[in-house]
């Protein structure tokens, strides 16, 4: 992975910068001291490194757009960063570039339960949103794995998914409104606790634009009622297509689980023995979650068991207590946990018709004995966003380069079969040179057009999403 | 003219002198345009329909119609409930699916399933320089480049010529019931944000002469218990109530007047209403909890300087049909627009 040269002009600079920066934000707010600037050098995508210029880290929108005023007249790139848990290396700084995080922005602004919603800043973590609102029976859809310790603002840059977004949808399907500040230092506000905008939907164009449009400091949230009680089953099959047509006949039924997860024999394995969940050892495993009171539930599970039972299941496991509906969960949610106990691993989130879901598998495998290394797969089934692990040394040398490869033939296979490079990730650096295989010299112009309106000069993110090739012109 | 192929389209774009008028069936007219009358209909035809990916691909011709009938042989739906305008609007002509994108045309179900652009996962355009863009896909899960998806949903033809659209879909619901509540439009508000605070899972919350109405939909048991528990939370009943009638503001049909769509945060709807009525507004049809009004005033009523926050568009009647934006919003549509349309070839007069 190639990041640009940095320009040696701003290195040469950086006490001058630094100083200006000094001036509009108190002191404690810029870090410039190597050795606290190394803290950012990278995301969860952490095979990239690299320090960069500085650090800031307003409390405030106005502090925020003091900042990014003098960012642009001093041309230095700024890269924002809301708590760093980006897997596409998202946040990854250059050593020109002056890191924005949103740490310091957590507070509540408003909780509406009349209307539904709740406006936070944007540094707050995802759980702490639904955290601020569960007492009064409400809850955020979103829930990204990471949701312990990634920002709203991250959510919103890389429109993250979940688990539960089958039913629910993205961070997209449940944003309302936004407060921004542009690259220039304007702060604007878009859409608010009405829905729909007036005009073109400025708000969806921000939503998954990786911080290259704008930093968002406030955001309206959308909160939900908190359904009366959940519960998963666990189906085991000895086939991944068997459990591929069990998911289609349960959706083709009329069905609608607010989750269905799918795992691997790898991951099976990994994760039982990882955290003792009782995993069944089988071919395929599937976790199917429904919503209700308790009479609902049993009506969509008896359903959903009557359906799977046609596909003669190795085990069939109904929950039958809280208890017994965690222990399901935990092997699922310390999948990727455990893989990384065998393994260095790389997590790819490339996104499939669920129609194509045993050929792509079948790719995967024959990938995986090409260039012999290991793959796990654990993906939400429902929606087709698969979540294929390759299991690499970084201590080996060439096995990471090795493991990219590979991660790249598969994000073309599921482009191939009808899908797309990335579900709910992001392009961040990682996918950015393979945005040529998705879209077209067309295809990609016209988005870095909307760059253009909102950033003219391109320094905000600006090494991100699209192909260095395709970007360079602008970037100049 | 009226292009059979993405790539005719997208030539006579190219080397076009003059602005189109973008016409899908006719049936949905909102603002002014000029211009040769530019015809989707020859770009017509379902692409993809897998019902157990909950997916399908049209052309952006297609009649809705056409759509709506296949996805009931399968049991499936459009999740947002698209309204049709031509009993409003005395529209005559055959609705197609890409002038309920390009409207964001949705109904009642937006306020649990979300609006047309939620479901919305793919487009295909011709921009206005002739190009042949795609955006998204067919996966309901895409955050591949920017979502361009979102930005031509609702753009009523201003950005490009949509070619071909994919949504998801949902599962057609075995049962619906409605508890209905006899109330004065005042308290309606408190009543749906009530309906709304439940875990019953509303998909619908309107309130018309003198009615509010709560819809939950799914399956047989889960209906039956849900109407039940929210009828006893409400003081209601279970009863009849026209979603159709409602979707497509049917109360109005046929009346005298101009017609304004009016989006407000839902606690603001009553007071909102009783604001326009004193600007001389006659009759409003609440939808949304509230946030939501479909007012009907005499001709040329004067009714945004009582719209504080949100925004009102004028479906029937002369004026200025879009809410004007502020100044930094304005300024970024304005840009933008100038991409994707440099010779403003494409529905010139439409959207501010």
């Amino acid at each position: 992975m190639q990041m640009p040269k940095p320009n040696a002009e701003i290195l040469a600079r950086k006490a001058e910068i630094v100083a200006r920066l000094r001036q509009v934000l108190p002191a404690s707010a810029v870090i410039d001291d190597p050795f606290e600037t190394k803290a950012y050098e990278c995301d969860a995508l952490s095979a990239y490194r690299c320090p960069p210029l500085a650090v800031v880290l307003p409390a405030s929108t106005e502090e925020t757009a003091a900042v990014l005023q003098a960012c642009h007249s001093m041309g230095v790139p700024v890269v924002p960063r809301g708590s760093g848990t980006s897997l596409a290396g998202g946040a990854l700084p250059t050593e020109d570039s002056v890191i924005l995080g949103v740490a310091r922005l957590t507070q509540v602004l408003e909780t509406d339960y009349k209307n539904r919603f709740i406006t936070v800043q944007a540094g707050r973590t995802n759980l702490s949103v639904t955290g601020a609102v569960e007492t009064n029976g409400f809850f955020y859809a979103p829930d990204p794995s990471s949701q312990l310790a990634c920002a709203i603002a991250g959510n919103i840059a890389m429109n993250s998914g979940g688990a539960h977004c089958l039913k629910y949808g993205v961070t997209t399907n449940n944003l309302l409104g936004v407060k921004m500040v542009t690259m220039g230092g304007e702060i604007i506000e878009i859409g608010g606790a009405h829905l729909d905008a007036a005009g073109y939907d400025l708000l969806g164009l921000i939503c998954g634009s990786e911080g290259q449009l704008g930093v968002v400091t406030e955001a309206t949230l959308r909160i939900l009622a908190k359904p009366e009680g959940a519960r998963p089953v666990l189906i085991g099959f000895d086939s991944n297509e068997v459990a591929g047509a069990c998911v289609a006949d349960i959706i083709r039924a009329g069905v609608l689980p607010v989750a269905i997860e799918f795992m691997d024999r790898p991951v099976i394995r990994a994760a039982e023995k990882f955290t003792h969940a009782g995993y069944p050892d089988v071919e395929a495993l599937l976790i199917i979650e429904v919503e209700g009171s308790e009479a609902e539930i049993a009506e969509q599970l008896g359903k959903i068991t009557k359906i799977a039972r046609r596909h003669n299941p190795v085990e069939l496991r109904e929950s039958q207590s809280a208890e017994e509906s965690a222990n399901i969960w935990k092997g699922r949610k310390a999948a990727f946990g455990a893989m990384g106990q065998i393994n260095d691993y790389m997590c790819l989130d490339g996104t499939i018709p669920v129609s194509k879901l045993p050929e792509t598998l079948r790719g995967i495998t024959a990938l995986s004995k090409q260039y012999g290394l290991d793959v796990g797969n654990v993906f939400h089934a429902g929606d087709g966003n698969m979540h294929p692990l390759i299991l690499y040394d970084a201590n080996k040398p060439g096995d990471l380069e090795k493991c990219e490869d590979m991660g790249a033939d598969i994000l073309k296979l599921c482009v191939e079969v009808g899908g797309c490079l990335t579900g709910e990730h992001g392009v961040g650096v990682e996918k950015r040179e393979l945005m040529h295989s998705q879209f077209g010299t067309d295809d990609l112009d016209i988005q870095m057009a909307v760059k253009d309106v909102f950033d003219p000069k391109w320094l905000l993110n600006p090494a991100k999403v699209f192909p260095l090739d395709a970007s360079e012109g602008r970037r100049q | 003219m009226t292009p059979t192929s993405e790539a005719e389209l997208g030539e006579m774009i190219a080397s076009a002198k003059a602005p189109f008028e973008i016409i899908g069936g006719g049936t949905r007219q909102i603002g002014s345009t000029e211009g040769a009358p530019l015809h989707t209909s020859g770009l017509s035809g379902i692409r993809l329909y897998e019902p157990e990916a909950l997916t399908l691909v049209a052309q952006a011709g297609t009649p809705l119609a056409e759509i709506e009938s296949l996805l009931a042989e399968n049991n499936q739906r459009l999740p947002f409930e698209p309204y049709d305008l031509r009993a409003l609007q005395g529209t005559t002509g055959t609705p197609t699916i890409g002038g309920v994108v390009a409207t964001n045309a949705s109904g009642p179900r937006r306020i649990q399933a979300g609006a047309c652009r939620d479901s919305l996962i793919g487009v295909r355009f011709v921009d206005g320089l002739g190009r042949i863009i795609k955006n998204g896909g067919r996966v309901m899960k895409n955050v591949t480049g920017y979502d361009l998806v979102k930005l031509l949903a609702g753009s009523h033809g201003t950005l490009g010529v949509l070619t071909e659209v994919s949504f998801k879909l949902l599962p057609a619901p075995q049962a619906t019931a409605t508890v209905l509540v006899q109330e004065a439009a005042a308290t309606s508000a408190a009543t749906m944000a009530k309906a709304m605070a439940s875990p019953y899972d509303v998909s619908g919350a309107a309130h018309v002469g003198g009615v509010t109405a709560l819809r939950v939909e799914g399956l047989e048991g889960s209906v039956a218990y849900r109407g039940k528990a929210l009828a006893s939370l409400l003081g209601g009943e279970v009863g009849l109530f026209d979603w159709v009638a409602q979707r497509d503001v049917q109360a109005f049909a046929g009346r005298e007047g101009d017609v304004w769509r009016i989006s407000v945060k839902p606690s603001d709807g009553p007071t909102t209403a009783e604001a326009l009525r004193k600007l001389g507004a006659q009759d409003v049809v609440f939808d949304w909890a509230g946030g939501l009004l479909w007012m009907l005033a005499p001709k040329g009523t004067i009714l945004r300087p009582a719209i504080t926050a949100g925004h009102a568009t004028l479906i029937r009647g002369e004026g200025q049909t879009f809410q004007p934006e502020p100044a930094p919003i304005a300024t970024l549509s304005a840009a933008l627009r100038q991409k994707f349309d440099p010779r403003a070839l494409l529905n010139p007069k439409r959207m501010g």
